[in-house]
């Protein structure tokens, strides 16, 4: 999508359309949507130029020029890639068990949901739907709490890769909890829309539960499946809170923690910042592009 | 797999002409509720909901645990004196905690700057996704990668929207101010995020950045459900078209106005992790809020009881936004 493009698309309605009043109004309907990609990209661009630049260079030149071949570097890459590479590994170590391990739940749990009536479906529904509003700094003492009576680490003492792993795995136990609700709403919005006559024949057939499940509606998920699963990593691989009381060892840090760090430990180097903050959201901003109708459809369902 | 489905679709279609045929009943529309309630049938209900258990049951106990325990757990924590290093006495219980926080000056800003960021971010929000979304609704081509970038921001974790936005607000070299100046505006330019004056304002505008594309999308939806022919008769009617989307339209979105503005306010009040990457858990009275005071109070200062108490302050915010939300979705039907 460029300029010129959006330019030929006014050019062919002026041939087309008799009103020429009609041909004004959608070139500046065009300029003003343009003006508004500039405005939402405009971060990112800064970003993404001051983060090609030398030290010098980012000081001396605005964030709006890209980078000319004199004050061209991949330094700040490197450096914030060094920084961050643990902190990548870990998050994923974490956010890939707890997003498919709430999908699943909540695909499990919604399936649950449909088999009740209506009266108890809701009351049920109304109890999972106050987790996805809840402000989680209303949980956080206890989490705190919690977790250090559980001591996973000591628990887990048998199995030392585990337990070095213990925060990751109170993270992504933690996650899930809290993933579940949500999850769970998406799918039941869902499974209402299902055709129920499958089930009900299967049923006929002398199939359980568990089988009706498995054969029937779990195949049947797929497509839920992709928009609850992007929703969930993006959510969880963003979140900084909970690591921040839960993660303790620094080896565990997690992504956001430990761009966080490199946003405190480089004040004044934004080109390194910058490059930090790509490395972190790579993940998130690939899986939006590939996926940006059912991460429109999480968010939109979610509400 | 395959061959399942097929086998059921056969033996559904078996049995619908075998009813038909019968005349007895006409082909159901109503996913069979107003069945009649035999014997056997109310049976089959019962030995559902029993079945339904293990699927529902296990999440709901984890979840539950986590959410409801947790909360309970903290409002009982709130009422201690908990602090420092030891563990907390659940015997002496008492509403101090909640009595001192009318004379915290620094609690009283931060509710003050809540409620201010609630509000603020929220009606603007809406309004720039009112906006967005009546631009993108008008036929326009490359719809798809206008609504992409719009909501690209959405994407973004906070930790790194605050690092980009702290660029952007740069004094000297920032965007923001190279921009205004390269307008001539030289008068507007200022240290957005370091003065006092206008650092909640510097945030709630790089939240809206953010989010406004969720109020497109709502709002979207919302516009692509009204019929053809309401635009057309306020055509006819020959009302200019920002009368049209004023009289006809926007009164048609209260749905959708309604439901974004729910999550957006909870967003709000989790807007912690853009201020914490920012100005770290100090960010002064000017832009202190709950959230941000809450983790400052209790894991900086390990006043834990003081923290959970403002967590409790926090809780109740969401629940006087979300219960009459939830109220009226039940209400009419909608969960």
């Amino acid at each position: 999508m460029t300029a010129a493009e959006s330019a030929e698309t006014t050019s062919r309605e002026q041939e087309t359309s008799a009103l020429k009043g009609f041909d004004t109004q959608r070139a500046a309907l065009y300029t003003v949507l343009l003006g508004l990609i500039a405005f939402y990209l405009s971060p990112l661009w800064g970003g993404l130029t001051t983060a090609f630049k030398t030290d010098t260079g980012f000081l001396q030149t605005t964030p709006l020029i890209p980078p000319t071949p004199e004050w061209f570097t991949l330094e700040p890459w490197e450096l914030a890639l060094a920084t961050m590479q643990g902190g990548l590994v870990n998050s994923m170590l974490f956010v890939v068990p707890a997003t498919i391990l709430s999908a699943t739940l909540g695909s499990l749990a919604a399936y649950g949901l449909t088999k009740l009536s209506w009266r108890g479906q809701v009351g049920i529904l109304v109890i999972f739907l106050a987790g996805v509003f809840l402000p989680y700094q209303s949980v956080l003492v206890p989490l705190r709490q919690f977790w250090s009576a559980v001591d996973l680490a000591g628990l887990l003492a048998f199995a030392p890769f585990l337990a070095n792993r213990a925060d990751l795995i109170e993270l992504t136990i933690t996650h899930t909890a809290y993933g579940i609700p949500i999850c769970t709403i998406l799918f039941r919005s869902y499974y209402k829309t299902m055709d129920d006559e499958m089930i009900e024949a299967a049923k006929i057939d002398g199939a359980s539960a568990f089988g009706i499940y498995k054969r029937i509606v779990l195949p049947l998920s797929m497509p839920m499946f992709a928009v609850t699963l992007i929703y969930q990593f993006t959510q969880v691989w963003n979140d900084l809170l909970f690591a921040l009381v839960l993660v303790t060892a620094r080896s565990n840090y997690v992504v956001t923690q430990s761009l966080n760090e490199l946003q405190g430990s480089m004040a004044q180097q934004y080109n390194i910042q910058m490059a930090g903050a790509f490395i972190a959201a790579l993940p998130t901003i690939i899986i939006y592009i590939v996926f940006g109708r059912q991460f429109a459809q999480g968010i939109s369902g979610a509400s | 797999m395959d061959f399942d489905i097929r086998r059921l679709l056969d033996r559904i279609r078996r049995r619908r002409t075998d009813t038909e045929q019968n005349g007895e009943r006409s082909v159901r529309t109503d996913g069979g509720t107003t069945t009649e309630r035999s014997g056997r049938f109310s049976k089959m209900r019962h030995s559902d909901a029993v079945q339904a258990l293990p699927f529902w049951l296990p999440p709901a106990l984890l979840m539950g645990l986590f959410v409801y325990g947790a909360i309970s757990w903290n409002l009982l924590i709130s009422l201690t004196d908990w602090s420092g290093l030891e563990q907390p006495v659940y015997t002496d219980l008492s509403l101090e905690m909640y009595t001192q926080m009318p004379n915290d000056p620094s609690f009283v800003a931060a509710f003050r700057n809540t409620v201010v960021l609630l509000v603020a971010f929220t009606v603007v929000s809406l309004l720039i996704g009112l906006v967005l979304a009546i631009l993108v609704d008008q036929n326009i081509r490359f719809e798809n990668t206008f609504r992409t970038i719009y909501l690209l921001p959405m994407a973004l974790s906070f930790v790194v929207t605050a690092i980009f936005w702290s660029w952007m607000y740069n004094p000297s070299t920032g965007t923001i101010n190279v921009v205004l100046s390269g307008l001539g505006l030289d008068f507007l330019t200022m240290n957005w995020i370091g003065d006092p004056r206008t650092r909640l304002a510097a945030i709630i505008f790089a939240l809206t950045w953010q989010f406004s594309g969720y109020a497109m999308v709502v709002y979207l939806a919302g516009l692509r459900a009204i019929p053809d022919e309401h635009y057309e008769a306020a055509k006819v009617d020959g009302a200019s078209s920002f009368k049209m989307y004023w009289r006809v339209i926007v009164p048609q979105l209260s749905t959708a106005t309604t439901s974004a503005a729910v999550v957006l306010m909870v967003f709000a009040l989790k807007a912690f992790d853009f201020i914490f990457v920012m100005f770290g858990d100090t960010p002064g009275r000017s832009a202190d809020i709950l959230a941000v005071m809450m983790f400052r109070v209790a894991f900086s200062r390990t006043q834990w009881a003081y923290g959970a108490a403002v967590a409790t302050i926090l809780f109740l915010m969401a629940l006087a936004v979300v219960g009459p939300y939830l109220y009226m979705q039940y209400k009419r039907g909608d969960l």
